[in-house]
């Protein structure tokens, strides 16, 4: 259990929120054009990164807007929270 | 066997007031190469290495452990084992492992007590009836036992359940397989491990894996926290930390580890006699030998490697829990715990040969691994010493993925994933 800072709602008990996993998949630009490999891996294989990690977070139970955390899995300490479309901080 | 255990052994070392009971299995040094290398000394682990001595006659193998044995999930579940799945496929890997289970006490020479209770799956809506009569069919299909009961038959099998008409999820029915039970967790552990060190295979504990060494696409051998140790063939077994290693050697799998948690209250005299499973409120109920109820939460929704889980999952299912036993409203819970589960998009495991050759993946057992045990330990021997799956994990292969040909068990295997 942890607090998550909604960059919109400023901060709310992590169970308002709903996990929406790795962040930074981006879909495939031509997708008649993928091949069975690049279908897998587009659609399911993942990093699981234990450590930092980037993610995609929603505030269901709120403003229900999608959002970025940079979140250590190991401990689940929130490192940073940013906007869609904003750039991943890079430390 | 060195230290067979018997009423004689009892009663012998009875005499000496227990004190002279020899070591259930070495604490060697690791060798400097192996045949094949076991990641991981949970169950699977250990069973994995077991089968490989005993069938395919591979006795120069190590189990490498980063903590000890049995101290994973292996220790943190809630023990149940079953096989009433859906799909033919599921339903061929769970039932090999339950046939093994029947008779694994005897095989080991060690007690796991494996308790066929029976298993309940109850119905809270429509289609919970319609998809549990679906899956009784399926199961009878495949030669497995299952029964469905009305909510008066739910009642009479387990009387302190409420069947009230008025309650939020009111019980439509359920499905029953006698064959299915529990059994002692770590004894599963314990005995594998007895039956292989007997057998001559090494199990390192407090051995860390640090990375694979691979020589083109083969591997070599592992780097460790005990130094280098050489091998042709390894077999990954890490549940939720199969990621990390798959990492190490360059390979992504399609798995996310979550978060799964579970309680026990104080011991209380015998008050539920069988297992009950609720696959929409996500509650599920036993109890242990020592008189624990023994209570199944969800998994959380997000990836964490924290062996902890959220209070708000605990608060949900404790809350299902009250409302089908009202009996429980004053017990109160002595420990709460999580495990790390490594979970596939289609909620079935993966037991499979990977692009590596020699580096083989036993993973993605999710919610519900322990039931697998004996069989996935069998079959991942098989596979890793024929480099080829056996029939009834061939479905069960990482190409899945990319073909489609998923065993999608998503919800249908009884208990919400």
């Amino acid at each position: 259990m942890f607090v998550i800072n909604c960059p919109y709602c400023g901060e709310r008990e992590q169970s308002e929120f709903k996990a929406g996993g790795e962040a930074h998949i981006v879909r495939p630009k031509q997708p008649t054009e993928l091949s069975d490999d690049q279908w897998a891996e587009y659609l399911f294989m993942r990093k699981n990164i234990k450590g930092v990690q980037f993610e995609r977070w929603v505030h269901t139970h709120g403003c229900r807007k999608w959002f970025n955390v940079v979140r250590d899995t190991s401990n689940d300490l929130i490192k940073a929270v940013y906007k869609m479309g904003e750039k991943p901080p890079t430390k | 066997m060195r230290n067979k255990y018997s009423l004689f052994s009892l009663v012998k070392n009875a005499f000496s007031y227990h004190e002279n009971w020899g070591k259930a299995w070495k604490d060697p040094e690791p060798k400097k190469e192996y045949d094949a290398i076991i990641i991981g000394g949970g169950g699977h682990g250990l069973a994995t290495a077991y089968y490989l001595a005993k069938k395919h006659d591979m006795k120069n193998i190590a189990v490498v452990e980063k903590g000890w044995i049995g101290g994973g999930n292996t220790g943190r579940n809630t023990t149940i084992i079953r096989s009433n799945y859906l799909w033919d496929a599921s339903a061929g890997l769970y039932d090999h492992a339950l046939k093994i289970w029947e008779g694994l006490s005897q095989e080991l020479n060690y007690n796991v007590m494996f308790s066929q209770r029976g298993v309940m799956n109850l119905a809270h809506n429509l289609q919970d009836v319609r998809d549990l009569k679906r899956r009784t069919h399926a199961n009878r299909l495949n030669g497995i036992d299952a029964v469905y009961l009305n909510t008066e038959e739910v009642k009479k099998f387990c009387p302190i359940i409420n069947t009230s008409p008025n309650i939020r999820y009111p019980v439509l029915g359920g499905t029953l397989q006698r064959r299915a039970g529990t059994a002692r967790h770590d004894a599963v552990a314990w005995g594998y491990a007895r039956g292989s060190d007997e057998m001559g295979v090494d199990i390192i504990q407090n051995c860390e894996v640090k990375g694979i060494k691979r020589n083109g696409d083969a591997v070599e051998g592992i780097e460790t926290t005990k130094g280098f140790i050489k091998t042709k063939k390894i077999g990954v077994v890490a549940a939720g930390h199969s990621s990390v290693i798959a990492n190490m050697a360059g390979l992504k799998l399609p798995l996310e580890s979550k978060p799964l948690q579970a309680l026990v209250s104080e011991p209380v005299k015998p008050i539920i006699d069988t297992v009950v499973m609720s696959n929409a409120v996500h509650a599920y109920v036993s109890q242990s030998d020592k008189g624990e109820l023994v209570i199944g939460a969800g998994t959380d929704d997000y990836v964490s490697y924290s062996q902890k889980g959220s209070h708000d999952i605990v608060e949900g299912t404790l809350n299902a829990i009250l409302e089908l036993y009202p009996i429980f409203s004053r017990m109160r819970m002595l420990r709460q715990w999580g495990g790390i589960v490594d979970i596939c998009p289609d909620a079935s495991p993966i037991i499979s040969k990977t692009s590596i050759k020699g580096l083989y993946f036993n993973c993605g057992w999710g919610t519900g691994g322990f039931k697998a045990t004996p069989g996935s330990g069998d079959l991942f021997a098989h596979t890793i010493a024929n480099d080829e799956p056996h029939k009834l994990n061939a479905a069960f292969n990482i190409n899945r993925f990319v073909s489609g040909d998923l065993v999608d068990e998503h919800g249908a295997a009884a208990v919400a994933h």
